[in-house]
Parts: C-alpha cells; sequence; structure tokens
C-alpha cells in the first residue's frame, strides 16, 4: 500500500519551516556551515541552502557535500555488494564552526554516525547539528536523534521510504511504500 | 556494482566496466589524498602482505602508503631477506604467510605468471605489481588516469609508448588497457626492441621517433631494462640516445603540445633526457601522486570481494 507522505505544496511549506528554524538559531551563518551527505541528501541541502540565501538577501553560504562510503561500518558484510563513492566537496575547514548536517531520511542511523566519523577529518566543528527531512524514529539501531525534522513516521521495517525530487525524479513528493 | 575479477592479474582479464570503474573510485581517493587527514578507516579489518621478490622503489613504497591510507595492516616481504634464500618455494612461503590470517597479498616476481599461478592456489586475493615480462596493471591504471586527468578522456586519444616494448610489462599492460578504452596506440623504438606480431594486439609500430612524435597526443617513454637483455640488441647507449632518446630539441621541433610520461626509474639521458622529464611537459611526477589513488582504489575494490574467494 503507497501513502503519500508530502506533495508538492505541502514539502514547500516543510522546507521553509526548516529554513526559517535554522535562521532562528544560526541567525546571518556567519559561523555556521551546510554540510549535504551524498548521495540522496544533496537534493535536500541544495533546497535549504538556495532558500538560506533568499532568506539572508544573498549572503555566502558555506555549503559542502559528504560521502560517506570509505568510513561505512558494513564494508565486507554483505558479498557482491559494494558501495561506490561519490564526490566529497568541502573546500573549507570545519575548525570551530556550526555545522548542519543534512539528509533525506533518517533510518537507522548509521550513515550519519559514518558521517560524523567523516567529519572530524575535516576539522573539529564547534558543534555539529542534524537536519532530516523524513525521521522514521521506530529504527534506530544507534543513539542518534534529528535536530530539526520535517515529519516523524512511524513505520514498519519492511516498509519503504522514497523521497523524489524535481531535478532527480520529475517531481516533488515524498511516499511510504 | 563491483569488479568482474577476484584478483588482478592483468589488464588482459579486465572488463572496460572494470576499468571504468577503478577510474572512478580512483578519482575519490585522490580526492582523499588532498584532505588535511588523509587517511580513511575503510579497510581497518583488512591485513595485507608485499611479496617482492623483484627490487622496487616507486610500486612498493605507493602500494605500502595506499594501504596506510587505508588503515589496512601491513607487512612487507623482500625476497632477498627472507627464507627463499634457504629454499623455500613460492607456494609454501605464500602458505605460511596467510596462516598468519593474511587477507591480499600484493606480489611483484620476475617469472611470467607467478601471480597467476598463485592464485589457483591460495585463498587471497593477488594484485599482481608486476610479473616477469608480462603485465604491470596497477601502473597502466595510473597512467591511465594520468592521461584521463591531463587531456579529459582516453577514447580517440593517441598514445605512443617508446623504447623497450620488448621486455616491459608497462608496454603491454597499457596496450592492453588503452585499445579496451578506445584510444589508438603506436608502439616505437628499435627492430630488436619490438616484438614480431605486436600489430596482432591491435597498435601500430613505428621506427621513427620524429614520425611518432608528430602524430601522439601523449609520448609515454619507457626503461631500456638492461637487466633483462640477455644479449646486445642495440650497439651503445649514446646511440640509442641518439636515435630514440626524447630530447628538448626534438620535442621543441614537434612545434604542438604534447604530454611526456615515464613509468619510472628514468634512465637520464638514454631514453629521456633530463630537459624534457623536468619540463612542462611532463607529468612524471603527477603519475606517481596517482598511483596512491588507483592503488587505494583497487585495494578496496578487491577488499570488497575476499568472501567470494574460494579455491
Amino acid at each position: 500500500m503507497m501513502k503519500s507522505l508530502y506533495n508538492q505544496q505541502h514539502l514547500k511549506i516543510t522546507l521553509d519551516r526548516l529554513t526559517a528554524e535554522l535562521v532562528e538559531n544560526h541567525r546571518d551563518f556567519s559561523n555556521a556551515v551546510i554540510i549535504g551527505m551524498q548521495p540522496r541528501g544533496i537534493y535536500l541541502a541544495d533546497r535549504i541552502v538556495q532558500l538560506l540565501k533568499e532568506q539572508l538577501a544573498g549572503r555566502p553560504i558555506q555549503y559542502g557535500k559528504l560521502d560517506i562510503t570509505f568510513y561505512r561500518d558494513d564494508f565486507n558484510t554483505k558479498p557482491g555488494e559494494l558501495h561506490i563513492p561519490t564526490e566529497t566537496s568541502i573546500d573549507f575547514s570545519l575548525d570551530g564552526k556550526n555545522v548542519i548536517l543534512i539528509d533525506d531520511v533518517l533510518y537507522t542511523g548509521r550513515s550519519i554516525r559514518s558521517g560524523l566519523d567523516a567529519l572530524l577529518d575535516f576539522g573539529r566543528p564547534k558543534s555539529v547539528e542534524l537536519l532530516v527531512l523524513i525521521d522514521r524514529w521506530f529504527s534506530r539501531e544507534v543513539p542518534i536523534q534529528p535536530d530539526y525534522v520535517g515529519k516523524t513516521v512511524e513505520s514498519a521495517t519492511a516498509q519503504k521510504v522514497k523521497v523524489l525530487w524535481q531535478e532527480n525524479d520529475g517531481k516533488d513528493e515524498v511516499v511510504l511504500l | 556494482m563491483s569488479l568482474s575479477v577476484k584478483h588482478l592479474l592483468g589488464i588482459k582479464d579486465l572488463k572496460k566496466e572494470d576499468i571504468e570503474l577503478i577510474l572512478h573510485t580512483a578519482a575519490n581517493f585522490k580526492d582523499v589524498l588532498q584532505r588535511p587527514i588523509k587517511k580513511v578507516p575503510t579497510l581497518r579489518d583488512t591485513t595485507i602482505v608485499n611479496l617482492f621478490y623483484e627490487n622496487s622503489t616507486r610500486t612498493r613504497i605507493s602500494f605500502e602508503l595506499a594501504e596506510k591510507r587505508l588503515s589496512a595492516d601491513t607487512i612487507n616481504f623482500a625476497a632477498s631477506s627472507s627464507s627463499v634464500s634457504k629454499g623455500e618455494t613460492l607456494i609454501d612461503t605464500v602458505n605460511n604467510v596467510l596462516s598468519m590470517k593474511v587477507d591480499m597479498v600484493v606480489m611483484r616476481h620476475s617469472a611470467t605468471g607467478a601471480p597467476h599461478f598463485l592464485s589457483r592456489h591460495i585463498p587471497a586475493s593477488i594484485i599482481n605489481a608486476g610479473d616477469g615480462i608480462n603485465e604491470h596493471p596497477t601502473q597502466a591504471l595510473l597512467d591511465a588516469y594520468s592521461i584521463k586527468e591531463r587531456l579529459g578522456g582516453l577514447e580517440g586519444r593517441k598514445v605512443a609508448l617508446i623504447g623497450d616494448i620488448m621486455h616491459s610489462r608497462v608496454a603491454l599492460s597499457n596496450i592492453y588497457l588503452l585499445t579496451k578504452m578506445g584510444a589508438e596506440v603506436e608502439v616505437c623504438g628499435p627492430p630488436t626492441l619490438i616484438p614480431k606480431h605486436i600489430e596482432h594486439l591491435g597498435v601500430r609500430v613505428s621506427y621513427d621517433l620524429k614520425k611518432t612524435l608528430q602524430w601522439c597526443d601523449v609520448a609515454n617513454v619507457l626503461r631500456i631494462q638492461l637487466e633483462r637483455q640477455h644479449k646486445p640488441l642495440f650497439s651503445s647507449l649514446r646511440e640509442y640516445n641518439l636515435y630514440y632518446g626524447v630530447s628538448r630539441q626534438l620535442v621543441d621541433s614537434l612545434d604542438k603540445e604534447i604530454v611526456i610520461m615515464h613509468p619510472g626509474p628514468i634512465n637520464r639521458g638514454v631514453e629521456l633526457n633530463s630537459d624534457v622529464a623536468d619540463s612542462g611537459h611532463s607529468i612524471i611526477l603527477d603519475q606517481v601522486e596517482n598511483g596512491v589513488a588507483v592503488r587505494m582504489a583497487v585495494l578496496y575494490l578487491l577488499a570488497g570481494k575476499k568472501d567470494e574467494l574460494v579455491v
């Protein structure tokens, strides 16, 4: 059974709210940076950064992309299913910065754990916060919680959350399969 | 996605998609190597032995660095200072090493086919770091990566391999790789150093260095391997340099852009003169830098297959 969690209009309202929450906490972003998680968190991060720029009258936002392939904890646990890396581009130091990590879906928390490991190789941030669009909160395997959430979903392990983006999938929609 | 092979014995066994996957992965490792902390935890539960039955500087250091950057544990083995000199066989040596729970073997050997032989008898991934006059796959991969980085691609590029084609494992691996990837390849050198029938591998043959340089986008100049030449194949090194040495004068007379490569170690003043090796045309040190990233990619992709190994 397919259930829609977000349509385009509803998604826009949530993205605006998440952006407003970020501005509320980080003001002019002079000491805050956005890090999008590869591969699927980038679409959300792109949107948030775009909205932030509109909110902050074109102020430059430091924005990087993080690939966690080499930091995963499941290397070699499933034979024949090797993860192929994508680009990491963080061309600034994270020393002393307030980092906002962005991913589309928070599920077991293992990707974020790997992401925290990876971040430390780029400096020692003052703080790290997590922003996700969907929080599947019954499925956590490590103690990681988000700071900014679009929507919390109570879903069974057998179910799948699919986040679609205009840029990549032709429409903005989030569905529970 | 993963590689179609469990060992890297030679480029001959790889599919085009395998080569693309290795080069793609290498680009991400090259990025890791530019960071303040040039190390990732990926292979922290993997132990790798570097078995060198033949001398090496670049390849051995490059593999060792690649392993360390991936957080693998490494053991170095040089035949000259081991029980090999007491008469231990290759399989015995390797099985003894593997019984200490080693996962991967990087091997260089002066005998052609030594890693292929080993791969049929031991339950570990083997990476060929050069076997006799057969193949040196990671060198060809890093050469390809460096060409791609400089020229944007391989397909349709004209690459010349110049010098001792007969004894060069770098030449053979490069020929397999470049032809698979759609590049045009020409080999150039004195007739005594070019194997008969080599055109069956899909390459052009030339004995005229100037014409070859005029034709190519990239000149990969190979070392004269005196240690493998058991009879005189040219009169003198000076004569070789006059006819087949790449000099500044020759490169300047071309009136075009050219990329000069060399797998090292260079015999300066023999196959390549210093004024070219150290010029802006040369990407020799880029090749060395890229070697670490390419070897990290190979180790990463093969380590992901260690559970599939059955002997």
